[in-house]
């Protein structure tokens, strides 16, 4: 089925199934990697993007529903004032172990701050918690997403 | 019994393992999707060992006999070469070395391996020597050029100068000299005063790309006219493929081909969602075979059995027998489940086969084994067999496994174009190599509230009697018992002995913290339940018999007071304590947690000190443990993979959990200052969890927790010990 999707504020018409997950349109069809495949279930949070601006997990969400919707992923999100916030916050606090959460991570952590610019520990803790790190990096997250909101950054 | 050095004891093969020399093609750790391969060129370039490159520009390359896992090695061995060849950090970069054990072995392995938290301390040496020769080749080609001695030269950030004449010549503008000078002898290393990389908090070299979606996994591997594949490998271990009805499947947009090999089936497609549904569509008639009626209860049943033979002796001092026969006698069984490691980059490798090659893309451990075994699934020699590494997205010892790679050889055999095979998660957690089930058994007697006589006998499997045959010598796996042997305690009467117990039918191997996942916990508990038992407070017992072992000593000591031991704490709440001399380093730990009504766990701080010798990168040496304690404390929460009709049961996070951020409570960490050589560190946050936190809910409940993980049931309000 022919399918045209708005995707780092560019037009992308290809050739795709509608009941395919968005997942798999950004890393085998568009060959964009930076989001990443981790459980398929949404229960890991690896495959975090944004639609209209909210974090949602792209290995659940068929491409028929996200027409006419502004798609964001991680290798446009700097391009906004919180993602750029985040990824800076995310490099001071030297957050990243293996790196293969943290796409999800920070996209979760931007729409955080996009829409609640000082989040307390409850705000984080609901925004984050469906975002796995088996690293064990949580404590640097938490650390950095309040570095972004102070903005006492370096 | 003190602090040991486990590179002599882990020292193992050298030589045989050895492959040939292959000029491989390895990409960069960043690249556009498709962008052309970079080969290593050392051409026009100063390379005066298989470590170091440098061009014109000064542009310095150092090429990583370790992989990048997460652990932060990259950016500590570059600190590591760059202190001793004095380069300008700014012009620092890593890449991936090819597979090679003649250049690349681990030293301590004689393998290309990256496992047992021993990057750092197999490398001290060699890679030090390595920036220092190259350094002085750099400095003898300037003192030439000026007509000088070398010794009236200094060298410092990529420049070498000649203070008495004030000229300076960079690293790039000597590059070309230096290649033709001869390498010195005996190079001197400098004295750690001096350092001025080693022991700063430098930022990582791989973590800009993370931020950016740019880092390239393995599972990012993207080539011309790639199809990608799913697998479904046999339920039951060790069972084969029956009959496969391909029809539904091959009617789906996108499925390309049906792979049946004798143990797994793959369906290819044009994207994963049409490899997973063909998939999905098969209808698969597997032949079980007699494991298909294994369940945990056979396994634990076989385990406990055997763990009642008496074992190998892997160490004994005093005499055991007559120290047992007076005092207080103490007895209890220890055991720990099997873990699956559920890496985030679930495991997968990408693959293609040509008439007489055989190029394989993937975040691998084992480089040269991933390359041997490839080359035998393959049918072709090891030198057509080329192996790009890239960033692991995890590891925790899942891959020092081949086995991904051999399947996706064996599917791509079957094809003429390029293939990705991406195991699913419930793939990945149903097809791992387990860490073991373990039964613990200690016997000791008190004598004056000192443990007088310590009897340990571990049985589980023998990891390496797989893993390295040769290392498994007079039925001892110095892996199972390493933290049992090396216990920090001055224990008179000592004694440890190891069963050989393989699981029935189910595969294991190496999971992050190793043997002495284990060791630890056991060690630790039973020094909790003997503290009591001589009615002393359990810092306090541990403290009369570290005596002969300061270092350890020094950070439990520590660690009491920035954790606030013995302060007073709500009812239902508990400090436990843990002490591990595992991998090198001295860590003392202690876990604070609450018990809920219902027997739920909060943790509510975590506290570490760790003396790690020389710390490389102490922020590094912090991520380690404060990740390594997450690991662990997710492990004692949560961690269990259960056996039913010769199935894993578990097959996604929804049941087999992980800790998230919600649960994380705050973590401290110091890094002690200390000039002795450097330890491990990737693993051992990880063993010091599961006992300190047991620890604390035996503090808060009176409850002795012997089993992981954590059984809620045991900890409800009113329940007792």
């Amino acid at each position: 089925m022919a399918t045209t999707l708005t995707i780092n504020g560019e037009t992308k018409s290809f050739d795709a199934p509608a009941d395919m997950p968005l997942l798999c349109v950004l890393r085998d069809i568009l060959g964009m990697t930076g989001t990443k495949f981790g459980c398929g279930i949404a229960q890991c949070g690896a495959c975090t993007v944004h639609v209209d601006g909210k974090a949602v997990r792209s290995c659940v969400l068929p491409i028929s529903t996200v027409a006419n919707r502004a798609i964001t992923t991680i290798e446009h999100v700097g391009s906004t004032p919180a993602g750029a916030k985040v990824q800076k916050a995310w490099l001071d606090a030297e957050v990243i172990q293996c790196g293969y959460c943290q796409s999800g991570q920070i996209m979760s952590a931007a729409a955080l701050l996009a829409a609640t610019p000082n989040p307390d520990d409850a705000d984080i803790d609901a925004a984050m918690a469906g975002n796995i790190c088996r690293c064990g990096t949580y404590v640097r997250i938490r650390e950095a997403i309040k570095l972004a909101a102070s903005g006492r950054q370096s | 019994m003190n602090a040991h050095n486990n590179v002599s004891r882990r020292r193992l093969l050298t030589g045989s393992l050895a492959a040939g020399f292959l000029l491989a093609f390895h990409l960069p750790l960043r690249a556009a999707p498709n962008e052309p391969v970079q080969r290593d060129v050392t051409d026009g370039k100063f390379a005066p060992n298989a470590f170091i490159r440098i061009d014109e520009t000064g542009r310095t390359v150092l090429m990583m006999p370790q992989v990048e896992m997460g652990q932060g090695t990259y950016t500590s061995i570059s600190a590591v070469i760059a202190e001793e060849l004095d380069a300008d950090w700014s012009k620092v970069e890593v890449q991936h070395a090819p597979p090679n054990d003649k250049l690349y072995a681990n030293p301590t392995f004689g393998l290309q391996v990256t496992g047992n938290s021993n990057s750092i301390r197999a490398w001290w040496t060699p890679l030090r020597k390595a920036g220092a020769t190259a350094r002085a080749m750099l400095v003898q080609a300037a003192a030439s050029q000026w007509g000088v001695e070398p010794a009236s030269c200094t060298a410092s950030k990529g420049e070498v100068t000649h203070p008495a004449s004030g000229r300076k010549l960079g690293y790039g503008e000597l590059a070309m000299a230096a290649q033709g000078q001869t390498p010195p002898k005996d190079v001197a290393i400098k004295d750690p005063k001096d350092f001025v990389l080693i022991g700063q908090p430098l930022k990582r070299l791989d973590t800009p790309d993370k931020v950016n979606g740019k880092a390239l996994y393995g599972i990012d591997a993207i080539l011309p006219d790639m199809k990608i594949a799913v697998i479904a490998n046999c339920p039951v271990f060790g069972g084969k493929v029956g009959k496969v009805d391909d029809s539904a499947a091959m009617k789906i947009a996108g499925v390309r081909k049906v792979v049946v090999l004798d143990d797994a089936v793959a369906v290819i497609g044009d994207h994963m969602w049409a490899a997973k549904k063909g998939l999905e569509a098969l209808e698969i008639e597997w032949n079980e075979g007699p494991n298909a009626r294994i369940s945990s209860k056979d396994v634990w049943d076989d385990l406990r059995k055997a763990s009642e033979k008496d074992g190998a002796v892997a160490k004994s001092t005093g005499d055991i027998a007559k120290a047992l026969a007076s005092g207080d006698k103490f007895e209890a069984a220890y055991e720990l489940p099997f873990l699956a490691h559920a890496s985030m980059e679930p495991v997968n490798a990408t693959v293609r086969i040509t008439k007489d090659s055989c190029e394989i893309w993937t975040g691998t451990q084992i480089m040269t084994r991933v390359q041997s075994e490839a080359a035998k699934a393959a049918g072709v020699s090891v030198d057509k067999v080329i192996v790009n590494q890239h960033l692991l997205g995890g590891g925790f010892g899942r891959k020092l496994e081949p086995d991904m790679v051999v399947a996706a050889v064996r599917i791509a055999k079957q094809v003429d174009y390029p293939v990705k095979v991406i195991w699913t998660r419930e793939e990945d957690i149903q097809h791992d190599v387990y860490r073991p089930v373990y039964r613990d058994q200690i016997t000791a007697s008190l004598v004056d509230g000192k443990v007088a006589a310590w009897k340990y006998k571990v049985a589980g499997s023998a990891i390496l009697a797989r893993w390295l045959p040769p290392a498994f010598q007079k039925g001892i796996d110095i892996d199972a018992i390493d933290a049992a042997v090396d216990a920090p305690y001055d224990f008179a009467n000592f004694h440890v002995e190891y069963v050989r117990a393989e699981p029935l039918s189910i595969p294991t191997g190496f999971w992050r913290g190793v043997g002495p996942n284990n060791n630890v916990f056991a060690v630790e508990c039973a020094m909790d339940e003997l503290a009591r038992k001589a009615g002393k407070d359990p810092i306090e017992f541990r403290r009369s018999m570290l005596t002969k072992n300061p270092r350890m000593l020094a950070v439990l000591n520590q660690v009491a007071e920035k954790s606030g031991w013995g302060q007073p704490l709500p009812p239902r709440v508990g400090r436990g304590v843990c002490v591990q001399p595992s991998f090198a380093s001295f860590i003392a730990t202690v876990v604070e947690a609450e018990i809920d009504d219902f027997g739920e766990i909060a943790l509510r701080r975590v506290t570490s000190v760790v003396d790690t010798g020389i710390a490389v990168n102490p922020d590094t040496v912090k991520a380690q443990i404060e990740g390594g304690l997450i690991f662990g404390l997710t492990a004692a929460l949560y961690g269990e993979i259960t056996i039913d009709k010769g199935r894993v049961q578990q097959s996604n996070f929804h049941d087999y959990r992980m800790m998230r951020i919600n649960e994380t409570p705050k973590i401290e960490v110091t890094v002690v200052k200390s000039g002795e050589a450097p330890g491990g560190i990737g693993e051992a946050g990880v063993n010091a969890g599961p006992p300190a936190l047991r620890n604390a809910i035996y503090a808060a409940s009176g409850v002795a927790l012997r089993r992981l993980p954590i059984d809620r049931k045991l900890l409800a309000a009113g329940k007792k010990a």
